[in-house]
């Protein structure tokens, strides 16, 4: 910062040039503002959102999210370079603003900075600016000759965007570099008149300062004027060509991540202000034109910063699907800005299916939020596959062969078509029935109800899973039983393919159901039911995984295991989609595999909260996409290279999808998979109140027992 | 083009299990779900392509009873402009011939230029649509799996027949066509779009708003009568492996050997 | 008195189709003493030949030639037929492609009572012809009566009757074109469009590894092609596994497909819906492969085996292979 001497040669140097300056800083300003305004434009015409609750709340988003960069380090590399940048920025606002203002008049003043306060901040935004600098050159640096996978165009999309981003980049380093020549300049001046100068050593402007040594007080006048015009057309051009790209994020960020969704797992409802009563008013349901996006979503077209951790996350991209959840949005920000111009006419509502989406895009996704999980802006996906879904639904465009298993869950209550009477047929399993009875509820019947579900219901080998459930509910004294031929599929994939209308249906008839058997808690053992019962039922009991269940018991010791069989077998557990991400839990099922003992567990690269998606379950399940690969069998692939050949996962679906795949890639034998369930029911050890095993021995009931390469425990 | 589908509500084979009921010598009907006939559907979405191609609307029509009519309504949810139920007691037991009297009885009262059903529904006796023509004097083509409509008055059609090869001819108008599933891909048609027409007024025309020549319809003017529903017993079966899956595929290889299986 | 009993007999490049005899066989059910009239339409030197060949099997052929009834068209045999056919009699016709085609209408002009698809007949009782016909696809079957006072036309599936032994007679070629007059219809054909050769001809093999629903997935359809590529033999499929888009269409076994006469067909999980079944002729060897032990393909398989075919396929493959492997050495 300029020394109050200082200021006045400063001034002299620059005064020639107020009035130009003055020009600039009103046509950028303005210009920006217009921008900004023609920018808004469609976000007047679009659907309205609900984003203004719980303000505390999203303060909280903003200090961990925006400020604290809180996902950034998910790629190390890149994500130090941002906080890096980030930092810096932030650090240079107030910077950025006082070297603006000194273009205007002599009079004005640096900020009210007392000297040392003042000394320091020049100190640190030297250093701020420089570093800056230095993360542009690595930055273009890793375009131009490291390129990062996740930064490719594929062809379909158009061409690359490197140019573009290698220019906005170079931009940013020339404003850094034009502020670091002016402080210079302004520095060199000091020197020159006498004084000493306070730059920060080693930095940026300290080294231009000291190239300036030799120049004489004219040129350095000159190149003082030059920096500062640089600078300001600079700052103003950035100012005003980030609304046009993907630099827009630096300002819609911090509102995009204020207005960030809190509820996540939830689905927005089909119009916000519309109650399900209402809904048959809605003329249109879905999202059929660009209009038909929530101001929100729109926003998040905005902010998209092409970052790409998205579909490097995306399991769909993974496979060869036609998504890229990252193009989903630069499609629609291109659409956005080709139909709302600088100048003309704004919007005309084409149908965004079939010329800036495709079919095959929209439902190749299986809800797994991979997406959501990775990005820093916390941009949102989900809802608008869904409401993208919603839209084809009401136009009756629906592939072949999703329509049947959807008319059978209207019929009957399942996808499969199998009669409702049968639903309950898995308690009746020969040897099963002998050692456990499973009640089906009527009213006040049991304190807790096993919702079962239709996969878990009807699918042979699936069923294993319903008995190992009902065999350990029973161990552990629950009161339990099932809905029987009263349960109807929960729709968690009804809703999630864009049926809203089926999904109420089949939610009334199960809440129905629910409320008539008088239970005060739910357990399931599928996580896609789990979360249907906890985000997209109102009104019905508390409901929980099994896993959390099991975990309590094992923490009140109220389960204890024999020792794992096989000393060879290595477990890995695969985290379900809609158990861990969507609903965090991650601890309760490693919890239990970790209390049985001599268990060797090793984890998979991509656990937790990046578990890479089995396949997707529900109606994803009928769907056929375009892939060059299973899911499932990547997945498999990482749990041997983990150095597992025991797969143990917590969802029916995801157990259809990895023993398929186990086959596909060639594994059989080498690889098996288990339930979570199965497991427990295999290894607990039971009362002796309960044993109805025949001297000793008990069976293991699998689905399949071929597959079976661990031993069977006998006791 | 004025177009003209019949359709018929049947027990959906793929959502149900056919099993008889001993004492009404009946199918068990109790727990069945019903919707429109496969082929039907196809016709139906087959009849929203053309108008949409040369305007015009589509009619649905079906003989039956008032539980009939959610088929009407499904297929008006597809698009359909109009639903319409023919029904009288006196329909009741009607055989294929007295089906296709009162469809014909109903179109002599309009106009359409093409009339469209399925090729066979149930029963699999693939015979409303043929003698629905030779009442009216209509031109006929069955197991139609292409329509290209050539001008107001003549359309192209192509015929399903052996070894996947298509009979191509020319058809005038009015015709009538049986429609082979697979012609299409049918729109899906929502629970939201069945909830719109849920309270829509079904017109119903009976025997006298017909005139129907009563000789024909009914149990009594049928020809040919269902006797009884019967699973036969099996006659001469498989020679049924029973063995290990080992033992199995060792006497398969061995069979088939003998038969000159094996290179 | 028992009506006189017609069967309509299509052709193809000279010769008669195998419903005639199948035919002739049904009408022998209906009643035993009646000999048939074989009815033929069309025109040109190989008619002729197709007319000669029946009067080894009826007792008259009534020959309708026109030069218009070249390709048969239904619309204009249709015509043909109720220029020469009496009234109040029993016509028997095929339940094809052609047969669905014309059996309908012709009842209608003929003022006769109409059943389909039967499989089985049980004679005239009184004025009521009994027969058996199925329904919901194939899996209930139901005893008709259907009232012979005006006559019936009656389609009879192909395959259901077994043509009987040699019953060789010295029919009469009677040639009614003459009455026939001029013939023209609002329905005009045009031509025929071949299907697709594909790159496998399945008409050409021996063997065939036949695939239906049962193989849930295209990614297996590989399990039957390695099991085909040991045994020499080739893949061919049901209906479903088209629509399904698995196989392309010239893969596909049936009516609406190829038909085959292999020595062995292994029909891997295939129901045996008998549009299927219509598809194979010349009595091969079956193997049936089905998860489901009330499949209908379990009552004409020559072998039976209740498995699952995505697993036994794959060991069967293996078997083979180390057997190929023994003898190689």
């Amino acid at each position: 910062m300029e020394s109050g001497q200082t200021v006045s040669q400063m001034s002299s140097w620059l005064e020639s040039g107020y009035g130009v300056f003055l020009v600039i800083h009103f046509a950028g300003l303005a210009c920006f503002g217009y921008i900004v305004w023609r920018r808004l434009v469609p976000l007047l015409r679009a659907q309205s959102d609900s984003r203004f609750d719980h303000p505390l709340a999203r303060l909280g988003n903003v200090v961990r999210y925006w400020f604290g960069q809180w996902k950034h380090p998910r790629y190390k590399t890149a994500g130090v370079l941002h906080i890096l940048i980030f930092i810096g920025f932030i650090l240079l606002v107030i910077r950025s603003f006082s070297t603006l203002l000194v273009g205007v008049s002599s009079n004005v003043l640096s900020p009210g900075f007392p000297g040392t306060a003042a000394h320091t901040y020049g100190v640190i935004t030297d250093y701020a600016a420089t570093i800056v600098f230095l993360c542009m050159l690595v930055a273009i640096t890793r375009r131009v000759i490291f390129r990062p996978a996740r930064y490719a165009v594929p062809a379909r999309y158009g061409k690359a965007h490197t140019a573009d981003a290698i220019f906005l980049l170079g931009l940013i380093a020339v404003l850094m570099a034009a502020d670091g020549l002016f402080s210079a300049a302004v520095a060199a001046g000091q020197v020159r008149a006498g004084f000493s100068q306070d730059l920060a050593a080693l930095s940026l402007p300290w080294l231009l300062q000291s190239a300036l040594a030799s120049v004489s007080v004219g040129t350095l006048g000159k190149v003082c004027f030059g920096a500062y015009l640089l600078h300001e057309i600079t700052f103003y051009f950035l100012l005003c060509y980030r609304p046009f790209g993907i630099q827009f994020h630096v300002e819609t960020s911090l509102f995009n991540v204020y207005f960030a969704k809190l509820d996540r797992g939830t689905l927005k409802p089909v119009r916000y202000g519309v109650s399900d009563e209402r809904l048959d008013q809605v003329k249109s349901f879905g999202v059929k034109t660009f209009e038909d996006f929530t101001w929100k979503h729109m926003l998040d077209f905005y902010s998209c910063a092409d970052c790409g951790r998205c579909s490097d996350n995306c399991p769909a991209n993974a496979v060869g699907r036609p998504l890229s959840p990252r193009f989903l949005s630069i499609k629609a920000r291109d659409y956005a800005f080709r139909h709302y111009p600088m100048f003309g006419k704004a919007g005309n509502g084409t149908p965004l299916m079939g010329s800036v989406y495709s079919e095959d895009e929209i439902w190749s996704c299986t809800t797994c939020g991979a997406c959501e999980q990775e990005c820093p802006l916390l941009v949102e996906y989900i809802d608008k596959v869904i409401d993208l879904r919603r839209g084809m639904i009401d136009d009756g465009n629906v592939p072949q062969s999703l329509q049947k298993p959807l008319k059978a869950l209207e019929s009957r209550g399942n996808p499969y078509g199998k009669l409702e009477k049968k639903r309950a047929d898995w308690t009746n399993a020969k040897d099963f029935q002998q050692t456990c009875k499973v009640r089906t509820l009527d009213k006040n019947g049991a304190s807790t109800l096993y919702f079962v579900d239709s996969i878990t219901s009807y699918d042979d080998r699936m069923q294993s899973i319903a008995r190992s459930t009902a065999r350990i509910l029973d161990n552990l004294h629950e009161n339990f039983g099932i809905l029987g031929s009263a349960e109807r599929d929960s729709g968690h994939e009804v809703r999630r393919f864009g049926e809203e209308t089926l999904f109420m249906d089949l939610r009334a008839r199960n809440v129905d159901a629910i409320m008539a058997s008088g239970v005060k808690k739910i357990v399931t053992a599928d996580p896609h039911a789990f979360n249907a019962l906890k985000r997209d039922y109102r009104d019905v009991p508390p409901v929980e995984h099994v896993s959390q269940l099991l975990a309590r018991a094992v923490d009140a010791g109220e389960i204890k295991f024999h020792p794992a069989g096989n000393a060879t077998d290595v477990y890995t557990y695969h985290d379900p989609c809609y158990l861990g991400r969507h609903n965090q839990i991650y601890d309760a099922p490693r919890q239990v595999l970790d209390a049985i003992p001599g268990l060797k567990r090793v984890e998979m690269q991509r656990s937790r909260d990046r578990s890479f998606c089995c396949g997707g379950g529900g109606l994803m399940l009928f769907y056929e996409p375009k892939e060059e690969q299973r899911m499932g069998v990547k997945r498999v692939q990482m749990a041997a290279e983990a150095g597992a050949n025991v797969i143990v996962t917590a969802c029916p679906f995801c157990m259809v999808n990895i023993e398929d795949a186990i086959k596909v890639a060639g594994l059989e034998g080498k690889m098996t998979a288990i339930d979570l369930t199965e497991l427990v029911d295999r290894q607990m050890i039971r009362p002796i109140s309960t044993a109805t095993a025949t001297s000793g021995t008990l069976e293991v009931e699998r689905g399949d027992s071929s597959l079976c390469t661990t031993s069977t425990r006998h006791f | 083009m004025e177009i003209l589908v019949c359709a018929r509500r049947v027990p959906d084979t793929s959502e149900n299990e056919i099993t008889l009921n001993s004492t009404t010598n009946d199918i068990e009907r109790e727990e069945l779900v019903y919707s429109v006939n496969e082929s039907d559907n196809y016709a139906v979405e087959e009849a929203l392509q053309i108008v949409d191609r040369t305007g015009g609307s589509v009619t649905v029509v079906t003989v039956g009873s008032e539980e009939d009519e959610e088929i009407l309504r499904r297929e008006m949810a597809m698009g359909a402009s109009h639903g319409i139920l023919l029904s009288d007691p006196a329909f009741t037991g009607s055989d294929g011939r007295g089906i296709a009297s009162i469809l014909k009885a109903f179109v002599a009262q309009g106009h359409y230029d093409l009339i469209l059903t399925g090729v066979q529904a149930d029963d699999g006796a693939a015979q409303v649509g043929g003698m629905l023509a030779a009442m009216l004097d209509y031109p006929f083509a069955s197991l139609v799996n292409s329509i290209e409509v050539l001008d107001g008055k003549t359309l192209k059609v192509s015929r399903e027949i052996e070894g996947g090869n298509k009979e191509i001819s020319e058809i005038d108008l009015p015709c009538v066509l049986s429609i082979q599933t697979g012609i299409n891909e049918p729109r899906y048609v929502g629970m939201r779009g069945i909830r719109a027409v849920a309270s829509l007024t079904i017109p119903t025309y009976g025997a006298s708003d017909l005139g129907v020549d009563a000789s024909v319809v009914g149990k009594a003017g049928a020809r040919v009568q269902r006797v009884d529903y019967y699973v036969p017993a099996l006659g001469k079966t498989a020679e049924m492996l029973s063995g290990s899956r080992e033992e199995n595929i060792d006497r398969l290889v061995e069979l088939v050997a003998a038969k000159g299986g094996l290179q | 008195m028992t009506p006189r009993i017609f069967v309509y007999v299509g052709h193809k490049n000279g010769i008669a189709d195998d419903c005639a005899v199948e035919l002739l066989a049904a009408a022998k059910t209906i009643s035993p003493i009646t000999r048939p009239t074989a009815v033929v339409a069309g025109c040109g030197p190989e008619f002729d030949r197709v007319c000669e060949s029946l009067r080894s099997s009826y007792a008259e052929v009534w020959k309708l030639a026109h030069d218009n009834l070249a390709y048969p068209n239904a619309e204009l045999i249709r015509k043909a037929l109720l220029k020469v056919l009496p009234s109040n009699n029993i016509v028997l016709v095929p339940h094809d492609h052609f047969g669905i085609d014309l059996a309908p209408g012709l009842s209608i002009k003929l003022n006769a009572a109409f059943v389909s698809d039967v499989v089985q007949l049980e004679g005239v009782e009184g004025s009521a012809l009994n027969a058996v016909r199925q329904e919901f696809g194939g899996q209930v079957s139901t005893h008709v009566r259907c009232d012979l006072a005006s006559g019936a036309v009656v389609t009879v599936r192909p395959g259901a009757f077994k043509p009987a032994d040699n019953m060789l007679v010295s029919g009469s070629v009677i040639d009614k074109s003459g009455e026939l007059g001029t013939l023209t219809s609002a329905r005009r054909y045009l031509q025929t469009l071949v299907a697709e050769a594909g790159d496998v001809d399945i008409t050409k093999h021996n063997v065939l590894i036949s695939i239906g629903r049962g193989i849930q997935d295209k990614d297996n359809v590989g399990i039957a092609q390695e099991l085909a590529d040991v045994l020499g033999a080739a893949v061919s499929c049901s209906r479903p596994v088209v629509d399904a888009k698995w196989l392309e269409k010239s893969r596909q076994v049936g009516s609406s497909g190829k038909t085959v006469k292999p020595k062995v067909y292994l029909a891997c999980g295939i129901s045996g819906a008998f549009q299927h079944l219509a598809g194979i002729k010349g009595n091969p060897f079956i193997v049936a492969i089905n998860k489901n032990p009330k499949a209908p393909i379990f009552q004409v398989a020559d072998v039976g085996i209740v498995d699952d075919i995505l697993e036994f396929l794959p060991e069967l493959t293996n078997k083979i292979r180390e057997m190929q492997s023994v003898t190689a050495k």
